[in-house]
């Protein structure tokens, strides 16, 4: 495969694939990479030539194996992508991420009025598109789309 | 269609039909009046954010109907000046009514209320987000001035931060009305509103120009343009001036154009325009009853 040529394979951990083109550095960013992480190695591979899509980015992270929470924050900037656990330079597994109908307690409402923002309550944001992502607070009906969402992370 | 313990938070969790059961329903109670079919229900009003009309009205429908009301006005009274939260507060009040009317000054706030409360919640308005009464109430008095909501419709003033243009426009879509929109610079219907229509395929329209507007339209929705949505005064006096309907405005109205407004206007429509044929911003007050009575009586169980 083109990609494997450009990047080298890891030992343990996650490689995340299948990432839209360009959005490799903010999946970075929902990992908490390099802030909550700043010794772990991590490849970034972008706008690699992809048999099933025209081009995309790809991301290493060595020696950590992601969690359904982290993966589900993906899958609203990276739709597409796979995630595959790494242990012994092997795949023992591999998922690919799924944008739920509803996502609660991820992300926060981007409207300052909004009342999650004054009471306790776990945020709740009902997924209308999928691809490019729009997502309505479920409390305060404000629309969030990709940039709004990303500068969160 | 049953309603029974239903809540009533946005227009966006109603379909087409069941607007038309709830307008149905209030020229029944409008038209026959059905007595005390709330006798011994207590509906709390819950007023964080002060309000006169639309705490009357509930109150108005509630007597109508034989029931009694309990509640607050103004937050300063209420124990979220001790600081207690929203949901408390709703699990307290909920023991005392059968239903509750809300208006509160943070978007959402309803919705969370109706998350806790096993009772019936109303949004009687959340910050800048939802007015489903007042909306339903402007369906009514199109309906029944015009007879039907596929009418042309201006909604003319602040279209961006006016809560009952942007639940009205949604409505009205809806029913396949056409829509014309006339704002200031500046004051623009947000573009994820007009987004939001477009899965009713409507026609919406701009036009700047009011005589223009009146010439063509059945129905002029006017809205208060606030002094504070301008940082410069000059700007907003140049607005104001612009914006105003007066007889020269109506000048070539239709001749069944007619005139609304959510009050409290200050002086977007002249006083002179009140006694002419085209103003229905009074009688639509009048018809913010019938809509409430048939809400609670709809959300009681009753009818």
């Amino acid at each position: 495969m083109v990609e494997e040529v450009k990047v080298r394979k890891i030992k343990d951990g996650t490689v995340i694939d299948h990432i839209t083109s360009g959005e490799a550095l903010n999946v970075l960013k929902i990992l908490g990479i390099p802030k909550d992480y700043p010794k772990t190695p991590v490849t970034v591979a972008m706008n690699v030539l992809s048999a099933k899509v025209d081009s995309k980015d790809i991301v290493k992270v060595e020696g950590r194996e992601l969690k359904a929470e982290e993966v589900d924050k993906i899958a609203l900037i990276a739709p597409r992508a796979t995630i595959n656990i790494i242990r012994g330079f092997k795949v023992v597994e591999k998922k690919k991420v799924s944008i739920p109908e509803t996502i609660e307690g991820v992300l926060r409402c981007a409207n300052p009025n909004c009342v999650t923002h004054f009471e306790e309550v776990r945020s709740r944001f009902v997924v209308e598109e999928r691809s490019p992502i729009k997502l309505r607070c479920y409390f305060c009906e404000k629309v969030m789309r990709g940039e709004e969402i990303v500068r969160q992370f | 269609m049953d309603f029974g313990g239903r809540d009533m938070i946005s227009i966006r969790d109603l379909t087409k039909e069941e607007i038309e059961h709830m307008l149905g329903t209030a020229e029944g109670m409008e038209l026959s009046p059905p007595g005390d079919i709330l006798r011994g229900k207590t509906l709390a009003t819950l007023f964080f954010e002060p309000s006169t009309r639309t705490r009357i009205s509930f109150e108005a429908a509630m007597q109508r109907l034989g029931g009694k009301t309990i509640g607050f006005s103004g937050a300063g009274t209420a124990s979220v000046a001790k600081g207690e939260s929203l949901t408390d507060t709703i699990r307290t009040v909920e023991r005392y009514s059968d239903a509750i009317a809300i208006r509160h000054p943070r978007d959402g706030a309803a919705r969370l209320s109706a998350e806790v409360s096993s009772k019936p919640v109303i949004n009687a308005g959340d910050g800048a987000n939802q007015h489903p009464t007042q909306t339903l109430l402007d369906l009514y008095t199109i309906k029944r001035e015009k007879g039907r909501l596929d009418v042309e419709v201006a909604l003319v003033g602040d279209l961006k931060y006016g809560r009952t243009v942007h639940s009205l426009a949604y409505a009205l879509a809806m029913f396949g009305a056409h829509l014309t929109l006339t704002s200031p610079k500046g004051l623009e219907m947000p573009r994820e509103v007009i987004s939001d229509l477009q899965k009713f395929g409507p026609r919406v329209a701009k036009e700047d120009d009011l005589a223009e507007v009146a010439s063509k339209v059945e129905v002029l929705y006017v809205t208060r343009i606030q002094k504070e949505r301008f940082p410069d005064p000059e700007e907003y006096e140049r607005v104001r001036g612009t914006y105003k309907i007066t007889m020269e405005t109506l000048r070539n109205a239709r001749e069944n154009l007619i005139i609304l407004h959510p009050l409290p206007r200050v002086d977007e429509i002249a006083a002179e325009v009140d006694g002419t044929r085209y103003a229905k911003y009074f009688d639509q007050v009048y018809y913010g009853l019938p809509v409430r009575m048939a809400i609670l009586g709809l959300l009681m169980g009753a009818v």
